[in-house]
């Protein structure tokens, strides 16, 4: 039986190792993580953890001493600088190499920064924990926040800061929120959403420059005039963290390229917010930066290690927390022509809408809907699989 | 083997994977789609789908404890 390593601790990383003994495997497994701490999970920092509902260590995914039971061997606070794809190696940054006899790439992403805005004190992103609490002191001294980019991560940290009562605006080019994830109608109740909360939403504008007084940031200059803040997200999205594999001879573009099995060489394979995988049915490849894929693909990819051989195809699937709205997202919303309401209620804010492109179903939307949802899921895999 | 089952409400984001991987161990409540327990204690035959159910729980919140039956 060969040794599986895995190179990234956060979910996808930690859901592949679990599985993969879970159905059994016999050989050593190692998760390898950059952070120090165990593997612990990101959607809660941009709510609970920023609203300090929860303490850092409730993000933590697995009880002590369950990954030791399950005998997964954790090497922690370490970065992977190369692989070699030739010695089956991993070099770490004390100068170790770690030897493999399958791989699982599962680094994630790397907020991306604006170049003007980048270390400038009172300038915040958000991946990690740390991240999370530097935000979270600076807010506790501060009366305005500017968050630029309305995705979803944006959206949510500006919810949250809103409920710690401070001032927020959100800037982003597009005409209304998370467009790109639900499509303009959703979006457009999301915006109302945000504004009955009293958030200002700069829809439509650029984030040209920062403006700095007594060497912090004091507010942002846009493309539809200036906003005063003393503290400052980013949230222009992620890139996929893969600066270490150049030169090993992967195929790296916007991610790690797979396979339809999420094999990017014999025996590397690539994990969550990092794998770019061919989808068989789309016939493109596809990169899905949300908590669910992590975990599907992880059991996924521990499949085709054991011999599964099966084509990845599963139904993307995110959830966001905004103002008391749980909206659940299955598929593929933006890609709709239009939206039809399925399931109605006197509150505007409890329903679930199918999205539509032509007479095809192409995703659902639900807000504080979960069962409805559920039912609803059955319309995009037309009850042939599982998943 | 025994396999016992706990769920952890609070942690739960009500994303219902679980009950579509197992349908007859968990179900969600009606008003806020947050897990219920329906078998803590499900039997031999539904534990490959309650692995599965806790490995792809999004928010972690499926605990489970195996035993050996022999243990």
């Amino acid at each position: 039986m060969s040794d599986v390593l895995v190179i990234g601790a956060s979910a996808a990383g930690l859901a592949t190792a679990e599985a993969l003994r879970r159905r059994g495997f016999g050989g050593t497994v190692r998760l390898v993580g950059a952070e120090p701490h165990p593997p612990y999970d990101r959607p809660p920092l941009s709510k609970q953890v920023l609203l300090g509902d929860w303490e850092a260590d409730r993000t933590v995914l697995r009880p002590p001493g369950a990954l030791a039971d399950l005998g997964i061997e954790t090497t922690l606070g370490r970065r992977a600088v190369s692989l070699d794809t030739a010695r089956r190696e991993v070099a770490l940054d004390d100068g170790t190499s770690l030897p493999y006899g399958d791989l699982v790439l599962a680094t994630g992403l790397t907020p991306r920064r604006i170049g003007a805005f980048a270390e400038q004190a009172g300038v915040h992103t958000v991946r990690t924990l740390e991240d999370t609490g530097r935000l979270r002191a600076e807010l506790a001294g501060a009366r305005r926040l500017s968050v630029i980019g309305g995705g979803v991560l944006g959206c949510e940290i500006a919810a949250s800061a809103r409920r710690l009562g401070l001032d927020v605006t959100v800037i982003d080019p597009a005409p209304v929120p998370m467009a790109d994830r639900v499509g303009p109608e959703i979006g457009a109740m999301l915006a109302e959403l945000h504004r009955d909360h009293g958030i200002v939403l700069m829809s439509g504008a650029e984030a040209e420059a920062p403006v700095v007084s007594g060497g912090r940031i004091a507010g942002v200059r846009t493309s539809k005039g200036t906003v005063e803040a003393d503290v400052v997200v980013v949230a222009v999205g992620s890139t996929p963290a893969t600066e270490w594999l150049e030169g090993s001879g992967l195929t790296l573009d916007d991610g790690v390229v797979c396979d339809a099995r999420c094999r990017a060489a014999r025996h590397v394979y690539a994990v969550g917010d990092v794998a770019r995988w061919w989808h068989e049915e789309q016939g493109r490849y596809v990169r899905l930066e949300n908590r669910s894929n992590a975990t599907e693909q992880a059991l996924a990819v521990a499949g085709n290690i054991l011999g599964a051989d099966r084509p990845y195809l599963p139904v993307p699937y995110f959830w966001t927390d905004q103002h008391g709205v749980r909206m659940q997202v299955l598929g593929r919303p933006a890609e709709a022509d239009r939206i039809r309401m399925v399931e109605r209620t006197p509150d505007p804010r409890k329903f679930v809408a199918v999205a539509e492109a032509g007479e095809r179903p192409v995703g659902v939307v639900g807000w504080n809907s979960a069962r409805g949802l559920r039912r609803a899921r059955a319309l995009l895999t037309d009850g042939s699989r599982p998943h | 083997m025994t396999l016992k089952v706990e769920v952890d409400e609070q942690r739960c984001v009500s994303a219902g994977h679980c009950v579509t991987s197992a349908p007859d161990v968990f179900d969600q409540r009606d008003d806020d789609g947050v897990v219920h327990l329906l078998d803590g204690a499900p039997p031999e035959r539904r534990h490959e789908q309650v692995r599965e159910a806790a490995l792809l729980c999004p928010a972690a919140a499926i605990l489970l404890r195996e035993r050996d039956g022999s243990a």
